[in-house]
């Protein structure tokens, strides 16, 4: 059983045999089954029925996937499906009979006796090296690699500068940034209006400690705000800047002078995209004024600038100037005044 | 012209030479040999020894849960429509009906609820990744735990190392319905690559084709999850097979297993047969869990929309370790020269990731630089047997694990009502103190067991049975352990720890590079020095001799109706539990 070749060399071992001298292989014990030919129909008749019952199982899955239908009953047998439980049983149980049968049979039928084979060195042999080194070398001699450095070396770089067309090909995967990060879509006098639905907001629309989600009247475009129409990748690309929230605290609870001068009846507006890594700011707390990101726990502060007290965001939450229009509904001052969202190498740090 | 051979008697006994069939299988390899002369590579091949332990299953399992990616994912490209296009859902599910949605986001939809069977198959797919990812981390730790990475085989634990470019497969995999938990992932992806200094705004417009979100990134990442990644993986795993098969597999040490040999089971019939069947169990298991246990319910999160996301938003489990990471991260960031470099993402997320791929891959050269240790090894070591190489990966695993546990901060924080911020303070610093306080435990606690492995080796096993001496003290009755056993634990090497060369030669000299070699001589001394070595021959005899005597004095008391004589150590030929 073993391949023992003379000429070739056994790996070394790392240790000798102490202090217990090696007892050698155990002596093979034979299995019921190999002694006794009833457990051995037993088993054969045992490894059959694992196929027949997978047999069985496939034969239920096709009747189930035709049985059963899907969209309209998606949500029985505990919202599962009653037919993607019954595919995925059935499936299984085919798979599975398929399975526990083969391993059965390798376990009781198959021959069980232990063989040995013996290892090599993974290096070859001495002569293969030096036979092989001998035809590298000959192989770089005849090249001329070595003697001939400028025509190696001008290959080195003509190989080299090769990489650079695979780069420059991949310029158009996208334009430059240019400062697109740097601005939104707020302009002075836009409105504040509730996302979702489009409506303009009163100061009195707003109770205590309310949050509200809100968003440019510009990316509710009607024929009497005049707003050009957007839609599409332009319209995702516009919401995820100038997406906003709207708070309501008592004007005294506000701490920084800027955070005031850009309120309306304390009412402060700031970007709802957490300058962490971008996610959507939500979790407000009513009493605090404290904003969370669900994403990675940054916590901002609302009545002082959305300054960060908590977590891993670098920066404050930027802050949208608020007034009010003739027809007593909340307007955006400016755009925002840096930009919103995770930061980048060309934002101004300060 | 030639004679026909077949009909020609094959031996010269006595019995009739009969003219033998050739067998069905038998012509097939005839007819294949002819053309691709596989016989001479097969002649070895089909009888391969592999030898048996349940730990060896566990890459199997990886690789098999492979095998049913590749399959159901198939089945899946057959309905996807990798596109950002909006349509507006008239499927079966009702609640999202009239929603405008994208086409990635519908045709998930219509997987789920318009073809039959594409919801198991969509379950079937995300549960193999999940397995697939799990079982090649256990692989590679028992690899490591075991000493399996050692020369000759180094090069196959870096090829494994790479393998766990699957998780970006599962990234990318997850990313592409469209749903809202998806589209916070690839939100937060962009804040991960605009954190890269100089470049990332510009990484991002080019990967997003634009501002984020775009139209192009479910078609590009669509492209890169099921062209680019699966053949990287498909040549890697290919690479890794062909690697076990030539350098063979490694083995427990155990009577008759040596380093120059392997002892087991032919690859025809029975490894052939068990791992194949295996494979049915695998594909089995991954089926009945897309049956019976949701995942990913696309459909309850909704379409993606920028400008929403749900509380406890978290990655797949994989990507837990880098997001807890983030998490805990302070948020450090400087200005440079007019511009912002975001350290509080940078680090952790595009950093961290790749250090600890690097330490990853580095150890098993690390170690053989630190043992000086060139020699071949294809018998398993113990984890206790070599501790502080057990306490580097166990202490790297509490890293992970404590990492882990920081990416559900918010979760934690919700079940055991506690506060989010402490949490976060405790984790900051538990993970650089837990690795360390993993590593020091875990390597006293491999020496104590090696300890008590010279214990048994020398005194025996402990039977349970205490003695009263006729003085009045009480002592338990030790018994010889099986020779079998015993080898098996002395089976390996000694530890040697090397004498620190003389730093100065004999005239006062210094030593050339007797830095390095003191730098490599201290990190001897901490790997070794407070290793327990096997007993030698001496040691053993004495403490045998001296157990011989002991056993003397307690003569007549091996029939004590104690039952221990059922213990497994004994012959218990003549015994009798019952009469028939």
């Amino acid at each position: 059983m073993s391949d023992q070749n003379s000429h070739d060399d056994l790996v070394p071992s790392t240790f000798e045999d102490e202090p217990i001298a090696n007892p050698g292989l155990p002596p093979h014990v034979w299995r019921p089954t190999d002694v006794d030919p009833k457990a051995e129909k037993r088993a054969e008749r045992q490894v059959a029925a694992m196929f027949g019952l997978s047999i069985l199982c496939a034969i239920l899955f096709m009747v189930s996937y035709f049985a059963f239908h899907v969209g309209s009953d998606w949500n029985t047998i505990g919202g599962l499906g009653a037919s993607n439980v019954a595919l995925g049983v059935f499936l299984g149980g085919a798979l599975l009979f398929i399975g526990i049968g083969i391993i059965q049979w390798a376990r009781k039928l198959m021959g069980d006796q232990e063989i040995v084979e013996y290892r090599h060195p993974a290096r070859s042999p001495d002569e293969d090296r030096e036979a092989t080194l001998a035809a590298l070398n000959a192989g770089l001699e005849e090249s001329g690699i070595g003697r001939r450095p400028l025509v190696r070396n001008t290959l080195l770089g003509a190989v080299g500068i090769l990489a650079l067309p695979a780069i420059v090909m991949l310029r158009d995967l996208g334009p430059l940034p240019g400062d697109k990060l740097n601005h939104t879509i707020w302009r002075r006098g836009m409105r504040v209006v509730r996302d979702v639905v489009g409506t303009p907001i009163k100061v009195s629309d707003l109770e205590l400690g309310d949050l509200v989600n809100a968003l440019p009247e510009a990316l509710f475009p009607t024929q009497e705000n005049g707003y050009p129409e957007i839609e599409g990748v332009e319209l995702q690309q516009q919401k995820v800047k100038a997406a906003v929230i709207l708070n309501r605290m008592l004007p005294e609870e506000i701490v920084s002078e800027q955070t005031l001068n850009w309120s309306v009846n304390g009412i402060v507006c700031y970007s709802k995209i957490c300058t962490h890594v971008g996610c959507p700011i939500s979790l407000n707390e009513r009493t605090t004024h404290h904003l969370l990101c669900p994403c990675h726990q940054s916590t901002f502060d609302l009545t002082d600038s959305g300054k960060v007290i908590f977590g891993p965001a670098g920066h404050a939450l930027p802050q949208l100037p608020l007034a009010v229009d003739s027809d007593g509904y909340l307007i955006a001052q400016s755009d925002f005044t840096e930009p919103v969202g995770p930061s980048f190498w060309e934002r101004d740090p300060s | 012209m030639s004679i026909d051979t077949s009909k020609v008697a094959a031996s010269n006994t006595t019995t009739a030479a009969t003219a033998k069939k050739p067998s069905k299988a038998g012509a097939a390899a005839a007819w294949a040999d002819d053309r691709l002369g596989l016989a001479t590579a097969m002649k070895k091949n089909l009888r391969k020894v592999f030898p048996d332990h349940w730990s060896f299953m566990l890459g199997e399992i990886a690789l098999w849960s492979f095998v049913v990616l590749l399959l159901s994912g198939v089945f899946l490209t057959l309905w996807f429509t990798p596109s950002m296009g909006e349509v507006t859902y008239q499927g079966s599910y009702d609640p999202l009906r009239g929603v405008t949605v994208s086409e990635a986001y519908n045709s998930a939809l219509k997987l789920s609820f318009d073809v039959r069977g594409g919801l198991l198959m969509r379950q079937m797919h995300h549960w193999a990744a999940m397995v697939f990812i799990a079982a090649m981390m256990i692989h590679l730790l028992r690899v490591y735990f075991t000493g399996a990475f050692r020369k000759p085989r180094e090069l196959n634990w870096v090829i494994g190392c790479l393998l766990l470019l699957g998780t970006l497969e599962g990234f990318t995999g997850y990313s592409l319905p469209d749903d809202l938990l998806s589209g916070t992932g690839i939100r937060a992806a962009d804040g991960f690559m605009k954190s890269i200094p100089l470049v990332g705004s510009y990484l991002s417009f080019f990967l997003f084709d634009g501002e984020f979100p775009g139209d192009a990134i479910i078609p590009r990442l669509f492209t890169i999850h099921v062209l680019l990644i699966p053949g990287l993986l498909l040549a890697l795993i290919a690479a890794h097979m062909l690697l076990l098969v030539y350098h063979k597999h490694t083995q427990w040490p155990g009577p008759g297993r040596t380093e120059q040999n392997v002892v087991g089971f032919p690859m025809l019939p029975v490894y052939a047969a068990k791992a194949g069947g295996f494979f049915f169990i695998v594909f089995g298991v991954t089926a009945l869990m897309g049956g019976l246990l949701s995942i990913n319910p696309v459909w309850k999160f909704g379409p993606y929309d920028p400008t929403k996301v749900t509380a406890g938003s978290q990655p797949d489990w994989y990507m837990g370790w880098p997001d807890g990471a983030l998490r805990i991260m302070p948020g450090w960031e400087f200005g440079i020269f007019g511009h912002t470099f975001p350290f509080n993402v940078f680090l952790p997320i595009i950093v961290l990731p790749g250090l600890m791929f690097t330490i990853l891959l580095m150890l098993p050269f690390i170690e053989s630089w630190v043992t000086g240790d060139k020699r071949d090894h294809h018998l398993l070591e113990r984890p206790r047997n070599a501790p502080t190489r057990t306490a580097v990966m166990v202490s790297l695993m509490t890293f992970y694990g404590l990492m882990w546990a920081a990416g559900g901060n918010d979760i934690i924080a919700i079940k055991l009502h506690a506060s989010i911020n402490q949490i976060t303070y405790f984790m900051r610093a538990a993970v650089f103190i837990g690795p360390a306080i993993a590593f020091f435990i875990t390597r006293r606690w491999c020496i104590s067991l090696q300890r008590h492995d010279n214990e048994t080796l020398l005194h025996g096993y402990e039977t349970g049975i205490i003695m009263r001496s006729p003085e009045g003290g009480y002592s338990e009755r030790h018994l010889p352990i099986s020779d079998a056993r015993a080898y098996t634990m002395t089976a390996r090497q000694r530890d040697e720890v090397p004498a620190l060369e003389a730093e100065t030669d004999a005239n006062g000299v210094p030593t050339p590079g007797s830095r390095s070699a003191k730098v490599k001589s201290k990190l001897q001394t901490l790997m070794y020095a407070d290793n327990v070595q096997k007993p030698t021959q001496e040691e053993l005899e004495e403490a045998h001799h001296h157990v011989e005597h002991e056993n003397e004095l307690q003569a007549g008391l091996d029939h004590a109706a104690d039952g221990h004589q059922f213990d497994g150590h004994h012959l218990v030929d003549e015994e009798h539990l019952r009469s028939h």
